[in-house]
This record gives structure tokens, sequence and C-alpha cells, in this order.
């Protein structure tokens, strides 16, 4: 789960990560009254969306008086932005952080994530700030400081030291860089963070340390034990379709192709999306039912699939372990009566019962078409939206 | 011979009493699996399906002679039954339990350092040894019906998927020597490097089905690892090919990040190290039987 940059700072600041002041705001209103609040000369606003790239889309602006703040707000809010992570569809900006500015010296970069080699989170630093870190990693990859995290104890003295020295931090920046990593680092381990970056991390002209951007990302497994975090969830950052599908413990991805479709197992629901493109189409979605899915959960699951106006036909691939096949039958066929489906619809069935399921859909009267391996499935489903 | 569990093996269920424990534990027994011992706290003394349970991993290993313990306890619950089977010192542990937050693996992985205990998971299907046609060593929630006792080895992120290969593998006349699912986590016990390993040294595996999905670089380093020390041939099949980048798809550990972990980079380590690479998981079986009667 993402969050937006103001409740990441928010979160931080409460972990003693030093942040400037602002305030979140919805109106045009509430951000001129954020200026005057601030008390500064200079402020700066900021689209909250969860996604990158919103400097270069114009979505971060300078505004020296209260007047301006609203006359920016109002060209802000309620507008769509398109950043390079958004898609071309772009994001509805709802919320303004409306922020003191400050009088960068330096910028750096500062993150910690959940590393799969190294089982552990890692520290990564570079002091090159503001930029692309996947980039950095590729072309200048000795300018990126790496130190793992010890999974109970946390981060260690020496390793502040090392990055501290890499970010090129001394005397009293160095303490205050200190604190703010180890505070970083307390806060991910804290919430069970998969990432919480700062880029940038800035020195200020007065000599302080602190985060100018902040980003965080949540376990979704862990969700469970942070009730606090998950009500910061902005179901507006997520495609409806998601949203819908995550109460029926559904996992629908949505895609931009035309063939729906609904399968058991990530694994093979990924796979199901490959053969659909290797015979010429193109998958609308990734679902995976899960392992125990009943007849109300795939009727859910038909309703959501054909909620998406692009779906032209739509690709069932089961293979029956605990879930029977006659149990899948049942509902693909109370489903597509339920939603009077009108698009082509093939099914592929096997393991656990697959001849009494294949027989439930045969007698079922249903216009749909059988296939017994998932490259006929496939053919069959591109042919029959041709 | 075959890879970590045999007919043999005595196997403990954590978690036995539950839902999903209990359902699954008969499924095993069904299989003429020899589940000895189950573990509930606070549940011991009683006898379910003629299986004594007992309160600790420690007094059922004691009274049983178990040395593999199946975990099916909740997710919030999952990393201390873990560590309860390392502290018991088993030789193996499989946790089926899916959704364990990725810091509580990170947190086991450090407590099993310096122990003799091996672990596959979790959020995986498991490990399957089938010794006859209808029965053997079912340390999962694998459909047991499909498999074969056999010369194929198979090794898997994904549990679907496997099954997919199993089938394909039966459908074709073989069978299976051992199937592991190792799991769709990004924090995890055994890896591609451990299993291809067992299975090169294990005298009755003469073929390999090698099963990854896009997310990190197991495939890449298993890749690397197979030009040096597999000898037999490899089979193998990579999911996810037009899944978008930052998505994640399903498996908590199935997403591409950065621009690494895509499935052509991972075809393309296959195919650098010799592997026979599949486009679709269809021609699994076909592609093996083809690779064998060379």
């Amino acid at each position: 789960m993402n969050i937006h940059e103001y409740q990441a700072k928010q979160l931080l600041a409460k972990f003693g990560v030093p942040i400037s002041k602002g305030f979140a705001c919805k109106t045009v209103d509430e951000a001129g009254k954020a200026f005057t609040d601030l008390g500064g000369p200079l402020a700066v606003v900021k689209v909250q969306i969860h996604a990158g790239g919103r400097g270069k889309a114009g979505g971060v602006k300078l505004v020296r008086s209260a007047e301006e703040a609203k006359k920016v707000a109002a060209s802000l809010l309620d507008k769509v932005i398109v950043t390079h992570q958004t898609g071309p569809e772009g994001r509805l900006v709802k919320t303004l952080y409306v922020e003191a500015g400050s009088d960068i010296a330096r910028e750096m970069y500062l993150a910690v994530v959940m590393d799969r080699s190294a089982q552990a989170p890692v520290v990564i630093a570079a002091a090159e700030g503001g930029v692309d870190i996947e980039e950095l990693a590729a072309h200048k990859p000795q300018a990126i400081a790496r130190h793992r995290v010890h999974p109970v104890k946390g981060i260690l003295g020496f390793q502040l030291r090392a990055l501290c020295k890499h970010l090129g931090l001394t005397g009293e920046q160095a303490k205050g860089g200190s604190k703010l990593i180890q505070s970083l680092v307390t806060a991910f381990m804290a919430l069970d963070c998969s990432l919480a970056e700062v880029n940038p991390l800035i020195v200020t002209k007065q000599g302080d340390v602190m985060a100018l951007d902040a980003k965080m990302s949540f376990d979704d497994n862990a969700l469970f034990r942070h009730q606090d975090v998950l009500a910061l969830r902005d179901t507006n950052e997520e495609d409806p379709k998601e949203v819908e599908a995550k109460k029926f413990d559904l996992n629908y991805i949505a895609l931009t192709g035309n063939i729906a479709c609904l399968v058991n197992g990530a694994g093979l629901a990924m796979s199901t999306m490959d053969v659909i493109q290797l015979k010429g189409g193109m998958p609308a979605n990734f679902l995976d039912v899960g392992g125990g899915a009943n007849k109300q959960q795939v009727t859910n699951a038909f309703k959501i699939l054909l909620s998406d106006k692009n779906v032209k036909g739509i690709l069932v691939n089961i293979f029956g372990g605990i879930m029977k096949c006659d149990t899948i039958a049942e509902g693909v066929i109370a489903a597509a009566r339920e939603v009077k489906l009108a698009v082509p619809l093939v099914v592929r069935l096997e393991g656990t019962n697959v001849d009494l399921g294949r027989k439930l859909l045969q007698d079922s009267g249903l216009n749909l078409q059988t296939a017994s391996s998932l490259d006929e499935a496939a053919e069959k489903i591109v042919k029959a939206i041709a | 011979m075959t890879v970590l569990v045999d007919g043999n093996t005595k196997i403990l269920c954590q978690g036995f009493t539950g839902e999903a424990g209990m359902f699954h534990s008969k499924n095993s027994l069904a299989y003429g699996t020899k589940l000895v011992a189950g573990v509930t706290p606070g549940k011991g003394g009683q006898t379910l399906e003629g299986v004594p349970v007992f309160d600790t991993v420690r007094e059922a290993k004691q009274a049983s002679g178990a040395s593999v313990s199946m975990i099916y306890v909740p997710a919030a619950f999952t990393a201390d039954a873990i560590c309860e089977a390392i502290d018991a010192e088993m030789d193996l542990v499989v946790v089926i339990t899916e959704g364990i937050p990725v810091a509580d693996m990170a947190f086991v992985k450090d407590v099993m350092k310096g122990s003799k205990t091996r672990l596959i998971g979790p959020n995986c299907p498991g490990i399957i040894t089938p010794v006859t046609d209808k029965s053997g060593c079912k340390i999962g929630i694998m459909p047991a019906y499909i498999h074969r006792p056999g010369k194929v080895g198979i090794v898997s992120r994904s549990g679907t998927l496997t099954y997919e290969a199993v089938f394909q593998v039966t459908s074709n006349g073989m069978g299976q020597s051992t199937c592991i699912g190792i799991g769709g986590d990004p924090i995890k016990g055994l890896d591609f490097i451990d299993c291809l390993k067992l299975f090169q040294d294990d005298k009755d595996t003469e073929g390999i089905i090698m099963i990854g999905e896009i997310g990190g670089t197991a495939e890449e380093e298993a890749c690397e690892f197979l030009r040096g020390y597999v000898k037999k041939p490899v089979v193998g099949f990579i999911a996810g090919a037009t899944a978008p980048p930052g998505k994640r798809m399903g498996h908590a550990g199935a997403i591409i990040s950065g621009g690494k972990g895509t499935a052509a980079d991972k075809k393309a380590a296959m195919k650098r190290a010799g592997v026979h690479v599949c486009d679709t998981p269809s021609v699994l079986g076909a592609t093996m039987k083809k690779v064998l009667a060379k």
C-alpha cells in the first residue's frame, strides 16, 4: 500500500525525521490560509498523488503570497496531472500540500528498502540528490552506498558514520544526518514498510539536515497490525475495479487488453496472460481467485471483469486442486446467467472432478466453448473475438 | 532415493486442529503419508483422525519421532511457529501459510542461522514424493492424485503452475521423483539453487523442470549455478512475460522493480545455461519427454 507525501511526512516526523512545516489542503481557500499560517515569504504547493515525477509535470510550484497560493491551487485542484509514472490517463488531483520553502544548499538521496537478496532492510544513500536512483545505480554504481540493516537490532553506529561520510556530512551535519537515518530506519521497521524514501534529503543554508520529499510503501501482509497506517489508504488513487475486487478477497489487477481472464493461482494467472499474448491477443487483467473460491466469489469476479468496457471475451482457466472443477463450473454457469453474459466465453478446466465440471458446462445450454489445454483455450478466445 | 522426503519420512503438523490444518492433514493421511503427530497449543492430549495432539513441537517430536514439520498456523503467528520448530531441531519445516509479513520472515531467517533446520516456503504448495500411483509422502496442499512415482524432479515458485507441470509429466507417461514448491514470497527458505543441487545429486532424478516467475534475480543466479553444477537436462518456464512493471502480481515476490526481474531476462539466462525454455506451460511435459528420449 502507498500513501501520500504529506502523510509520509507526518508519520516520519513522529519518529523524529526533520521536515518543513506544512498543511494538506483540499480547497483553494485552505491553500491561501496555509500560506498565511506558515508565515514565511516563500511556500511550495505540491500536488498529492501516488506517483513520482510531479515537479517535471508542473505539479510543484513556488508561491510568494497567499493570493498566489490560491491562484496556483485553483490551477491544480480537480485537474488531471500526467507524469512519467501515472500512465497516459494521469491522476486527478484532490489534495495539495502547502509547505514552507527551504533554503537548499545541497541535495542528497536516502532510502530504506526491504531487500530480497540481503533478506533484510537495506539503507541506500547517494551524495547526489533529486536523481533517478535506478539510473544512477546503472551508470555510476560507486556513487551509491548500501548498508544491510540487522532485522532485529536495526542500524548500527558504524553504519551511520559510514553513511554520513558517504553523503559528505561532517560535524554538526553528521550528527543531524545520523539521527535522521536512524529515525528513518526505526520508522521503516516499526511500520513494516517495504520502502521509505527521502529524495531529496537536503542540507539547508542554515546547516540543517532534513527531508524535502518523502515516499512510503507498506507490506500489505503486515497491515493487519497497523490499523493507523491502513486508515491512510486513499482509494481515489487505485483502480475502482481493483478496490471492488479487494472487498471480495480477489486478487485483481487491471490491464489494457480486451480478453478478460479468471484463473486460480498467481503463477497460472500470469501464464494465462502470457499465452493469450503469445496467441495474438491482449489480456485485460490479472485475476487470481485463489485456492478456495466459491460460487459467490466467481460471480463477483465475473461482474468485475465485465465492468471493464474494453472486454470483448473471457477466458476461464482453472486447475482444480483443492478447488473442485464442478464447483467452478457451477459458479461460472450461475455468474453467466446472472450477468446475462453477452461476450464469448472459453472455459478450460483440469484437475479434481474435471469430468463432472465439463458435463455441467455442456448441459448448461450456455453459449460457451471448452478447451482441454491452456494453449487451446487461448487460441479459441483470440479467434472468438477477432 | 528421492529428495528431502520419502515414503518413510515421519511428519508432524503445526496448526493441526485448525480448519486448513485438519483438511489438508486428512488428505495427507489418505495418501498414506506418515503424519504421526499434531501440534496445537492448549489442545494436547486429544487424538484426532488417529493422530495424537501435543501442546509443543518438542513434545510431539519426542513422542512421535517426527523429523519434518508442516505448518498451517495463521499468518500473524507463523513466524513464532517456525521458530518453535527450529528450536525443536526439526530437519525440515514446510510452511504452507500465505500472507506472512516480510519482516517476520527476515527475522526467521536470522534465527535460522547456524541451525540445522531447512525451510521450504512460506506461501507454497509444499513438497511431495510419490511412492506408488496412489500413495507417498505429501506435505502440503497439492492434489495428490495427479502424481506418479518417476524420474522427473520439479521445482517451482508457483502452486497451480506446479500442478500443471506434474499433470503433464504424468499424462505423458512419466512420473516425478520429488516436487518442491518453494513459494512466491521474496524472503523464503530453500531457493532454486538448493533444489537444483538436491536434484542433481539424487540418482533417481533424471530430468528437472524449473518454473520461475518475474521478480528478484533468483532464476538468474540459479542459471549461473546450473552451468557449473547441473549435468541433468533442465526444462524451464518463466511466468509473467506480460506483467506490467511495478505491480505486484498476486505473489508478494512477483513484481518487476527498477527494470530488474523481467521474464525476458530470466528466459535469456535460462537459454544461456542450456535450459530447454518453453514459451507456454502447455508444453512442459511434452518437452521433458522429448529431452529424456534423446
